[in-house]
């Protein structure tokens, strides 16, 4: 069996985020979160629902790339006026996305970046369901490169995502459902336990220091008490990779598909 | 008027500048892209379009036609950004009410109930609310809560694709997924729809198919049959997006990147030119369903 990759170590980390989540809907935007759902529905939380990247539940999920298009075998039924219905404004739904910029409260931008929100300096997405999302039901995100161009210095160009921004709290709002769980990067994995929410580092990747991801991100972070590092998948959990990602995605999503413990380069 | 045919000229010739109209489907997904293109070869200019966006709106503001865009995205999907919108956009001069997808759908609801608008958490604690000038209230029971009002969304056309329908406007809308299709037309004071087959009388010829009448006939008002008139988005069960046009189509917003220079190869003259030029219905007919 070949080394396990810095991919396969992410989606690893990235399952881990859905451990225990119980019956919702676990989302995972792009190829190695949603690998990383379907590696946890397989192993610790086969509660967990999902769908088909369309609008069908499945109990099995369904592998990236090219396939007959029949293979989806439906179990329930969740197209999108569904999904705000029964998935995202009911809380039963754990999203993992990447969104573009990321602050250090947790707020996150999907529209657009520089200028200004009449002329932008560049136009992107839109804010998506992020506002709904980050206000209702969990949230986690999965970035391949650690840069201070994703997590910036200040607050991002446009809050598309509710974060624990203090000044962003209305009076008499209820925020209680924002509730970010975990960010995945190619040289570590963070949660929001530091004091006030601040991101802190739970687990480095092998060969990665501390030091280096501060140095790669815009904002103070803090270091657990009990930093870990980051499991490297075993050969059993590398096969259950290796049947949601039969093209081998993955692949393509870190520059030059480093080795699980050639992080530090 | 029970007999609700009429050409797409006919629909489009009842959209006057300055109006508000809904376009159905989601990204590059069910959209009535022959209404759309019979737009863009009208008159028509400063309107405000209401989407969850893909090259309908891209089109529409690469041709000068857009005062106003409201949306919560506009994306080609495998084409994440949708370049003409971009290019729009980083241009000025573009209006636009941003809000979330979920909004979007409340917005629409509350115009379909005739209601000013309809309370929500979605917003609170993000950008959206100060730039779109979304106002909050305050809940008048014992919990107090502060929540955005998101105010209705009235359409004055709503623009919509659908599979099948008769001649009365009764609708049959299939595929795995019907996005917002139907508020868009409760939503708008008149609803017109185009469709990939239209037959005499549908409780002759389909009447095991009713469950999938997405909404009453009483919410269109004019019905025109355009097979493939959803190129070069996806129709399922009848056709997939047009990946090969839509790549062209992003292609060109990049060289020359000015739409005069490209409007016949997206527009043409005619619906029947377009077809022509993009390999006749046939070719349309065999564009495989994406898989996801």
């Amino acid at each position: 069996m070949a080394e396990a990759t810095l991919a396969e170590l992410c989606i690893l980390a990235a399952s881990e985020a859905f451990r225990g989540n119980g019956e919702i809907v676990a989302t995972g935007v792009g190829p190695v979160p949603r690998t990383a759902a379907g590696l946890a529905k397989l192993t610790h939380t086969p509660e967990l629902m999902m769908t088909d990247g369309e609008c069908y539940l499945v109990e099995q999920p369904v592998p990236i790339g090219p396939r007959a298009y029949d293979d989806r075998k439906p179990a329930g039924y969740l197209p999108f006026s569904r999904f705000f219905d029964s998935a995202v404004w009911t809380r039963r739904r754990h999203a993992m996305v990447t969104p573009t910029q990321l602050d250090r409260f947790g707020q996150i931008n999907l529209s657009y970046m520089g200028g200004t929100h009449a002329q932008p300096k560049v136009q992107m997405l839109g804010v998506r369901g992020f506002p709904g999302n980050s206000i209702y039901h969990p949230n986690s995100f999965f970035f391949p490169v650690h840069s201070k161009r994703v997590f910036v210095e200040g607050e991002v160009d446009m809050i598309s995502g509710a974060g624990y921004n203090p000044a962003k709290r209305k009076a008499g709002g209820n925020f209680s459902g924002i509730d970010l769980r975990r960010i995945v990067t190619n040289l570590c994995v963070m949660d929001f336990g530091g004091a006030d929410n601040a991101v802190r580092v739970i687990s480095l990747h092998p060969g990665v220091t501390f030091d280096q991801v501060q140095d790669a991100t815009g904002f103070e972070l803090e270091l657990a008490d009990d930093v870990a590092q980051t499991p490297v998948p075993d050969a059993e959990t590398l096969a259950i990779i290796a049947t949601l990602d039969p093209h081998n995605v993955r692949s393509k999503v870190i520059k030059d598909n480093p080795p699980a413990t050639g992080a530090a380069g | 008027m029970l007999d609700k045919r009429m050409t797409a000229a006919d629909i489009v010739g009842q959209i006057e500048s300055g109006m508000t109209i809904g376009i159905g489907g989601w990204g590059p997904r069910r959209k009535p892209m022959a209404l759309v293109r019979e737009l863009l070869r009208s008159d028509v200019t400063d309107l405000t379009v209401v989407a969850y966006g893909g090259a309908d709106v891209g089109m529409l503001c690469a041709a000068g036609k857009v005062k106003k865009v409201i949306f919560a995205f506009v994306s080609l999907d495998a084409i994440p950004l949708e370049p003409w919108f971009r290019k729009a956009r980083e241009a000025g001069g573009i209006d636009v009410l941003e809000m979330d997808e979920g909004m979007f759908q409340w917005g629409l609801k509350a115009a379909a109930f005739d209601l000013p608008f309809l309370p929500t958490r979605v917003g609170l604690g993000t950008d959206l609310a100060e730039l779109g000038g979304f106002k909050t209230i305050t809940s008048p029971y014992a919990d107090g809560e502060t929540l955005i009002a998101m105010p209705a969304i009235p359409l004055d056309i709503a623009l919509i694709h659908v599979n099948r329908s008769d001649w009365r406007g009764n609708v049959q809308v299939f595929g795995p997924d019907v996005y917002y299709d139907e508020w868009f037309a409760k939503a708008a004071k008149r609803a017109f729809v185009s469709c990939e087959e239209l037959v005499d009388r549908i409780e002759d010829h389909y009447p095991d198919d009713a469950q999938s009448n997405l909404f009453e006939r009483c919410f269109v008002t004019g019905v025109v049959e355009v097979p493939g008139g959803a190129h070069p988005t996806s129709m399922p069960p009848h056709y997939g997006w047009d990946m090969a046009a839509l790549k062209q189509y992003a292609a060109a917003a990049r060289e020359p990147g000015d739409w005069t220079s490209v409007a016949d190869q997206f527009v043409d003259e005619s619906e029947d030119a377009y077809m022509k030029r993009n390999g006749g219905w046939e070719a349309v007919a065999k564009l495989p369903l994406p898989i996801f």
